[in-house]
């Protein structure tokens, strides 16, 4: 099983900081959130596992993207709430730059016209 | 960053599983939410999660520096081994606190002696220039480097351009005498041209420094150094511009020198101008050599090129007057080794022990790991099979080898702290020993030490326990394949005792040579013998009725003291220093030949008494008698060895000298003594006595006293009888013979203390290496000698089986040693005294030592051995 899940994985990670970054533009979350909004907007598409979501969050605090505060859930259970740093938006603007220039590439040399001229917004 | 992570990890564990809990609960409460039962719904959270363990493993990895997480498992890991065998890490932690506080210690020292530059601008192109005779008979010793005469430095000055400058000082001494009724003392002082600091680069604290125009005969102005200025004048500026009295004459105050300046050492008081202590006329003699000189080399030129000019001037000086003691040559030497000329060799020869010593702690440390090494091949073989890297396990092995390298360096480093204040405080001569002081430049060496020492302890047993791939079966019978290990050990024994030995035998000759120094007869009676000196100021005295008047009273008022055996006064006593020496011609001989060396001898006053007093026998001839003073015609009494000198085969009485120095007489010899040595150790001279009554100037006088008993209780009491003559005068160096004996001999004592405390600590390090080598080896061969011994094998076979073994080595040992010693003593051939290098009494007893200590050594686990019981032997199997 682990083996076959592999490569989903490797695919996600180098995108998976930058969506996470994306899902704290709306506002500050916990862990639960976070992995649900990501599956939600992608139609279930993306499935997040916990074994890298946290280990992602860690990193991204650790490098100064989002920082981190004890706060209650809507449950009122004790959560850890992740905030956007300033320095996470930059982060985010360039990760999305970046991401569609490849997205556009990527589009070319698969001969995916219509979608390598769309823009996304 | 990473290192925040790195020691906040179990925090952010600790946060990830609140973290994890709570995803669970939510994701349940959603499920539930769903319409699942609330077993379910957890179940289905459970699985969403996957395995948190796996979770937290992740995050704890990303916060983990690798290398530094193995190296603490690889130290906990140590630290266990090493708190289960205490008596082992003990030891091994002690030996190495010893040798890397040793070697910290002397780094210290040498440090701040030789390698630290001297608080001078720009030292490195300072250098000090001495005459320099070429005559063998005169390069020994300190004698290569002879002071100058004031008329050769003015010359060097004025006719050479290779330095920038040329400076020169003197040494001189003051009766300080206060006007308030302050007690007088005897000050050493120094006189310096007016351009020695400025050429030095040294500002002074307050005030200013000497003017060209002051640097005259009646220039009576004076620098205070800081030190009495605080003492004396409370450190208060206002004495700038006032007076000061010295020698009873008015001294204005034109500054104050900075506390750091303690040139050329700490107990100079005052300085005065250079042309300020010379008698009218004084500076302009070619043949009194007093004079210190300094020069700063020109940006640019090189030091051969200056010296080279300073050669030229100084040969045609010595052609212009051939019949007076002008060098041919001169000598430079840097002013760091200058200061350090005493000690350089000394403190090279202690730091060869002390890294000798270091050397035997590493192998030792390495001889013991080696063995502990071999007693856990079956772990190694284990985990080797279990696919442990070679690397894995040489990095687990030296983490060992660290940790007692590391703790043991911590407590060295501290242990150097206290010795090295001891050391210095102890060390006499040693120049700026107020400026020694452990710093990071010593401790940065003391750490780099540490890890030399653990790389040498520790590579080779590792690399040698992992080397070959040990098959986990072989390790469960013992022997065999442990013979290379065994001879690894052992050739590191054989090193240990060969250095061992050289220590001994350096440290043998240097002791000898101590012991034969202080036992030196040198040449006076020394048993109850009170010394001290006074100078006459030349203002109160000024003429020679007056001295001889107080110098005779003096002594009478002394003889009539209870108690008081003899008294003797002299100018410079016995073991009390080099004084001055004068060249002299002999009349009754044809005049020299250009270049022939002029015949000198040290110049001595002494009184009628004084050769009895100091129990110097009469060889010939007679004493000086209350007759022989101003007015009479001049005599003169020599030592036998100015009679050998230059009277050989002759009788001396009657002839004549002639000091060019002291005027146009000829003084008449009516007496020959014995020799005296002028200090401990170095070899007797040629000695000229004039009669003190006689002696027209005012010098620096001795007094001895011969008591009946404890001669410092006499102290005060003569003491007493000089203030009763005059209540100005003070006196210095109160001192018994022995004390001024002692104080020649105690540097060398110290050296050779040391030496043989550290080749002591050595041979006990050996001989702990040989008694682990071959206990070691009879653990081993314990089956063997069950069987042996079941076989029928004699117990006193086996013990000399044994004893075989573990003396192959410490005889290796010893042969290297020996030829080894043979070439490393002619390195300390300069320091002995009366002993010769390949002193065979020395080698004997070193080798006899070490042989006693090695059988010493091995004779207990021989014996156990002998003693074992086949049957427990074989059944430990």
């Amino acid at each position: 099983m682990a083996k076959r899940e592999q490569p989903d994985a490797e695919m996600l990670k180098g995108t998976l900081d930058m969506m996470i970054l994306r899902t704290l533009i709306t506002g500050d979350a916990h862990g639960h959130t976070i992995a649900k909004v990501i599956e939600r907007t992608s139609d279930d598409v993306l499935e997040v596992e916990q074994g890298s979501l946290y280990p992602a969050l860690h990193r991204l605090e650790d490098r100064g993207l989002v920082s981190s505060y004890w706060g209650a859930s809507e449950n009122n259970r004790k959560a850890k709430f992740y905030r956007l740093t300033a320095a996470g938006k930059k982060q985010l603007a360039r990760a999305t730059s970046r991401w569609r220039q490849m997205r556009r590439a990527i589009g070319l040399v698969m001969g995916e016209e219509s979608l390598a001229d769309g823009g996304v917004e | 960053m990473s290192w925040r992570r790195f020691f906040r990890r179990k925090r952010a564990d600790a946060e990830l599983r609140e973290e994890l809990d709570f995803y669970l609960a939510e994701e349940s409460v959603e499920n539930t939410a769903r319409g699942m039962t609330a077993s379910e719904a957890e179940r289905k959270a459970k699985i969403k999660l996957g395995n948190p363990q796996l979770v937290r493993e992740a995050q704890w990895q990303q916060d983990t520096i690798p290398g530094l997480e193995k190296l603490g498992r690889d130290l906990t890991y140590a630290a266990r081994t090493l708190v289960r065998t205490p008596g082992f890490s003990i030891i091994a932690i002690a030996v190495m606190a010893l040798c890397i506080g040793a070697m910290t210690s002397v780094f210290t020292i040498v440090r701040s002696v030789l390698l630290r530059p001297l608080p001078f601008r720009d030292p490195g192109r300072l250098v000090m220039i001495y005459e320099h005779f070429r005559a063998p008979d005169q390069n020994q010793g300190s004698f290569n480097y002879n002071m100058v005469s004031p008329p050769d430095y003015y010359d060097w000055r004025t006719q050479t351009h290779g330095f920038q400058d040329m400076a020169a000082w003197r040494w001189w001494q003051f009766n300080l005498s206060g006007q308030r009724g302050e007690l007088p003392e005897v000050i050493t002082a120094a006189a310096a041209t007016w351009n020695f600091f400025s050429l030095l680069g040294v500002q002074p604290a307050l005030g200013r420094t000497f003017t060209e125009t002051e640097d005259r005969e009646d220039g009576d102005f004076v620098l205070l150094t800081w030190s009495v200025f605080q003492r004396r004048f409370e450190g208060a500026a206002s004495i700038v511009g006032k007076q000061i009295h010295l020698d009873g004459k008015p001294y204005t105050v034109v500054g104050v020198l900075p506390k750091l300046f303690s040139y050329p050492d700490a107990t100079v008081q005052v300085w005065v101008p250079y042309q300020s202590v010379f008698r009218p006329g004084g500076i302009r003699h070619r043949d009194y050599h007093q004079t210190y000189v300094i020069g700063r080399l020109r940006p640019g030129v090189s030091l051969a090129s200056a010296i080279s000019q300073v050669e030229a001037v100084q040969y045609r000086l010595h052609m212009q007057y051939l019949n007076l003691p002008v060098a041919e040559d001169v000598a430079p030497r840097t002013l760091i080794d200058d200061l350090a000329k005493d000690v350089k060799r000394p403190l090279a020869i202690l730091m060869c022990a002390v890294a000798c010593m270091l050397l035997i702690g590493c192998l030792n440390v390495a001889n013991l790991l080696v063995a502990r090494g071999a007693a856990r091949q079956t772990e190694m073989a284990i985990r080797s099979a279990l696919g442990a890297q070679r690397f894995a396990l040489v990095r687990q092995q030296m983490a060992e080898c660290m940790l007692i390298c590391f703790t043991g360096g911590a407590a060295g480093v501290l242990l150097s702290l206290a010795a090295t204040r001891w050391l210095a405080s102890v060390w006499k001569n040693l120049p700026s020993a107020q400026s020694i002081h452990v710093d990071e430049v010593v401790l940065g060496f003391g750490c780099g030490l540490v890890f030399a020492a653990a790389l040498l302890a520790g590579l080779l047993p590792a690399i040698s326990s992992t080397g070959k791939a040990v098959p986990l079966q072989a390790s469960s019978r013992t022997y065999g394949g442990s013979l290379s290990r065994t001879a690894l050990r052992k050739t590191l024994l054989t090193i240990e005792i060969a250095v061992t030995v050289v220590l001994l035998i350096a440290a043998g000759l240097l002791l000898k040579s101590f012991l034969l120094l202080r036992t030196a007869d040198i040449g006076c009676g020394s048993n109850d013998l009170l010394t001290m000196r006074y100078s006459l100021p030349a203002r109160e005295y000024d003429n020679p009725e007056k001295v001889n008047a107080f110098n005779e009273t003096l002594l009478e008022h002394l003889r009539a003291m209870p108690g008081v055996r003899s008294v003797a006064l002299g100018s410079v006593l016995p073991g009390a220093g080099y004084g001055t020496d004068d060249v002299f011609t002999i009349p009754e001989y044809p005049p020299l030949k250009p270049g022939e060396e002029m015949p000198l001898a040290l110049f001595r006053l002494g009184d009628p008494g004084y050769f009895s007093a100091l129990q110097i026998p009469l060889l010939q001839g007679r004493f000086f008698t209350s007759r022989d003073r101003a007015g009479q015609p001049n005599k003169i009494i020599i030592s036998r060895q100015l009679a050998r000198q230059y009277f050989p085969g002759e009788n001396p009485l009657g002839k004549h000298l002639h000091f060019t120095a002291y005027g146009t007489a000829d003084y008449e010899i009516v007496g020959v003594v014995a020799d005296t040595l002028w200090q401990a150790g170095e070899p007797a001279m040629a000695t000229a006595y004039f009669p003190v009554l006689e002696w027209p100037r005012n010098v620096e006088l001795s007094i001895a006293v011969r008591t009946a008993s404890n001669p410092l209780a006499y102290s005060i009491p003569v003491q007493k009888q000089i203030a009763a003559l005059d209540p100005g005068l003070p006196v210095s160096d109160v001192l018994t013979m022995d004390q001024i004996i002692g104080k020649s001999v105690v540097n060398a004592s110290l050296s050779s203390t040391l030496v043989l405390a550290f080749a002591v600590l050595s041979l006990l390090l050996a001989s702990v290496g040989l008694y682990g080598v071959l206990s070691y080896l009879m653990t081993q061969r314990r089956t063997e000698i069950g069987i042996r011994i079941a076989l029928g094998a004699q117990r006193r076979e086996l013990l000399r089986l044994m004893l075989f073994d573990g003396l192959q080595p410490a005889l290796f040992g010893l042969g290297f040693g020996l030829v080894a010693s043979a070439g490393a003593t002619r390195a300390i051939a300069s320091m002995l005294y009366g002993t010769k290098p390949l002193d065979a009494a020395v080698f004997g007893v070193a080798a006899a030592v070490l042989l006693l200590v090695a059988v010493v050594a091995c004779i207990v686990p021989a014996w156990r051995a002998s003693r074992l019981d086949p049957v427990q032997a074989l059944r430990a199997e």
